[in-house]
């Protein structure tokens, strides 16, 4: 009973209930007196464990607010995004400046270590390193929720066509989402992304949204087809509610939950994959705007020389997407009803 | 039973048959077309026109299509332009196949030798050390490219600690016989025990690094589905029963817990043809990974439409194979 967010009406049974017992305590305790009380106290029991009038949303809210790990991944987001947003301002050099030119020596120093100015160092073409990473937060952040949003939408498109029509025009739309299914997703993304003639920022989002497409329609399709059969649909459809009205008020947004749940998660392999891309040459050769997979991978032959080239990138990009991965499996935890016991 | 494989079959065909339609159209769509594909910077209206002819690209889609699908029954799909120019596209795809098999067998055996064993521990013992440890990591392993796991492995256990090789698939030097193109294999068929355990070093950090992402996901499922079977009604009635716990375990437990991680295997291999093309770069393992990822970067489509066929062919008959396991191990899957 310790939950604020709980109706005052159950405060003050609260409170009526201690007072009880406190009285019980204090006063001679009578035969007739105790089992009253003791009914009394099984009706309030019964009261408390129903907790009456709350919704999946806010009862998941309520466990999320203590769950350290949703905690530790919603900072982790956070600080991502005020990073990402702030970076231009707060990064201490141009991204293609290249102050420490004169120290790059190919065949004795090809990466110049950190010095006073650039506690990083720089990188194989004299850039600060520090700088560049800061920076770098932008693009990775603008691929990974861009792609991930046009791949909801498209998914959400043909899952809620499928899902609402049903008939032929859903096993149509499933066949072609088994189809997209059956490559695997990184080739895909592979194969989408070796179209490009000239590769951008926009190659990665679009070879990317669309390995997500087929995943959304599937989990939306599910849902909506589970919605179909419900009760409150049933009810609607014999009030005679227009059909477009059963599908966006009553049936979309009860589907939602599981894909805002998977949205968060795909965010997440969306980061991974965009770095899977650049890391094989496939994304944006444009240095001016540094993105981490692209540092990641520019800075494999330097292997032996310098490997914290790799490093920093890589360890932004997996506490990045461990952020995610930490919110997107304490999101599904606390909306799952099985684990609600 | 029969039925059902029956059943299955004929829907991988048809997923096939898009497919090829699908492969054959991305050739079709490339900036340019196939032509100035192949040509690349030699090309005049003239040679253009000389090669749409002698490739039949003068001709309606449909029929393009058809004459499409019957070279690729033959196995013709052009010449290799930068993978290994001059090579037949086909005979690159078999002379780098063994080695992705080696590789992936290898990886995937760590992958459930390691995770199913962890994840029924950390079920059994919920909430402890053994469990929170073994969460953290495989939360962790997901998080972590799998270019960059093999990064660190090359970094630590090749370059700084000097342990195992840097690199490729056997050392240079090594008179090594051939018989199946699996190096492993093949040294022990032929028993030159030195050029097995050569080629199984230079196998142990590639395998590790894409064992990573398949360890994490196994682990989990079955750690989420053993908790789900232990919290079962027939768990509780075979305990009631009087049987050991052994017996449980084995029969009760163990048995229905393994239904979603055998789904989970098949579909974690076609992650696994993706996670080798990182890997293979990383290390320089001449494999089908390595090739892929040369076409992608140096646009050699010859070669691209083998790997990326027969990629997608491979995975659909392994989903086959683990539904049709599916209905072995669990009986109601078959009425369905």
């Amino acid at each position: 009973m310790n939950d604020t967010t709980n109706h005052t009406t159950d405060d003050s049974t609260d409170h009526s209930t201690d007072d009880r017992t406190e009285d019980a305590r204090g006063a001679r305790p009578t035969f007739g007196q105790r089992r009253k009380d003791r009914i009394d106290q099984l009706a309030t029991a019964g009261t408390v464990d129903d907790e009456p009038g709350v919704s999946l949303i806010r009862s998941a809210w309520k466990r999320l607010r203590r769950n350290p790990i949703f905690l530790i991944g919603a900072a982790i987001t956070l600080a991502f995004i005020v990073l990402a947003i702030i970076s231009p301002w707060i990064a201490p050099w141009d991204v293609t400046a290249r102050p420490l030119l004169d120290k790059v020596r190919p065949q004795s120093n090809p990466v110049p270590g950190p010095e006073p100015g650039h506690f990083l160092g720089a990188d194989d073409r004299g850039r600060d390193l520090f700088s560049r990473l800061l920076v770098g937060s932008r693009q990775t952040l603008i691929v990974g929720v861009v792609a991930t949003l046009f791949g909801l939408l498209g998914g959400l498109t043909l899952g809620t066509i499928a899902g609402a029509v049903g008939g032929w025009v859903d096993s149509l739309v499933m066949r072609i989402v088994d189809v997209m299914l059956s490559i695997p997703s990184l080739l895909l993304a592979f194969t989408v992304a070796s179209l490009a003639r000239n590769p951008s920022q926009w190659t990665l989002v679009i070879a990317i949204a669309i390995i997500q497409v087929p995943i959304f329609a599937r989990l939306l399709r599910g849902s909506m087809l589970a919605q179909r059969a419900s009760d409150h649909v049933l009810a609607a459809r014999s009030l005679g509610v227009r059909p477009t009205a059963i599908v966006f008020r009553h049936m979309l947004p009860n589907a939602l939950g599981p894909v805002i749940v998977q949205a968060t998660l795909s965010l997440a392999v969306a980061i991974i994959d965009a770095a899977a891309l650049s890391f094989l040459g496939l994304g944006n050769p444009d240095q001016s705007q540094p993105e981490w997979g692209q540092m990641l991978g520019r800075a494999q032959p330097f292997i032996t020389e310098a490997p914290h080239l790799a490093f920093y990138p890589a360890g932004c990009i997996i506490v990045v997407a461990l952020g995610f991965t930490l919110m997107g499996e304490s999101l599904r935890e606390a909306l799952d009803p099985k684990t609600r016991r | 039973m029969i039925r059902f494989v029956v059943r299955r079959l004929l829907q991988m065909c048809v997923v096939v048959i898009v497919l090829s339609m699908l492969v054959f159209l991305w050739l079709r769509s490339l900036p340019g077309g196939p032509v100035s594909a192949i040509l690349g910077e030699r090309q005049t209206p003239e040679r253009v026109a000389a090669l749409e002819k002698a490739l039949g690209l003068d001709q309606p889609l449909p029929v393009q299509y058809l004459k499409f699908v019957e070279r690729a029954v033959h196995g013709n799909f052009g010449v290799s332009t930068k993978v290994l120019p001059g090579e037949d596209a086909f005979q690159v795809f078999l002379d780098r196949l063994p080695a992705t098999i080696e590789l992936s067998v290898l990886a995937m055996l760590l992958a459930i030798a390691l995770g199913i064993p962890l994840g029924y521990l950390a079920a059994r013992r919920r909430g402890s050390i053994t469990d929170t440890g073994a969460v953290i990591f495989s939360l962790v392993g997901v998080a972590v490219p799998v270019f960059f796991t093999a990064f660190l492995l090359k970094y630590f256990f090749a370059v700084e600690w000097n342990l195992l090789p840097v690199s490729g698939r056997q050392s240079t030097g090594l008179d090594a016989t051939r018989v199946t193109g699996m190096f492993v294999l093949d040294g022990i068929l032929t028993r030159e025990w030195d050029a097995s355990w050569d080629a199984l070093k230079h196998l142990i950090l590639p395998s590790l690094a894409l064992a990573t992402i398949p360890f994490a996901v196994i682990f989990r499922i079955t750690r989420a589905s053993v908790l789900d079977v232990l919290d079962e009604d027939y768990v509780r009635t075979a305990e009631a029963k009087g049987l050991t716990t052994r017996v449980i375990r084995a029969r009760h437990v163990l048995r229905n817990a393994m239904l979603p991680v055998v789904t989970t295997i098949g579909l974690q291999i076609g992650g696994l043809l993706a996670g080798a093309v990182l890997t293979e770069t990383v290390f320089s393992y001449r494999g089908v990974g390595d090739a892929l990822a040369t076409a992608f970067r140096e646009k050699d489509y010859p070669v691209l439409q083998v790997l990326i066929l027969a990629a997608a062919v491979i995975y659909v008959l392994v989903n086959l194979l683990v539904d049709i396991a599916y209905a072995v191990i669990d009986p109601r899957i078959r009425t369905r």
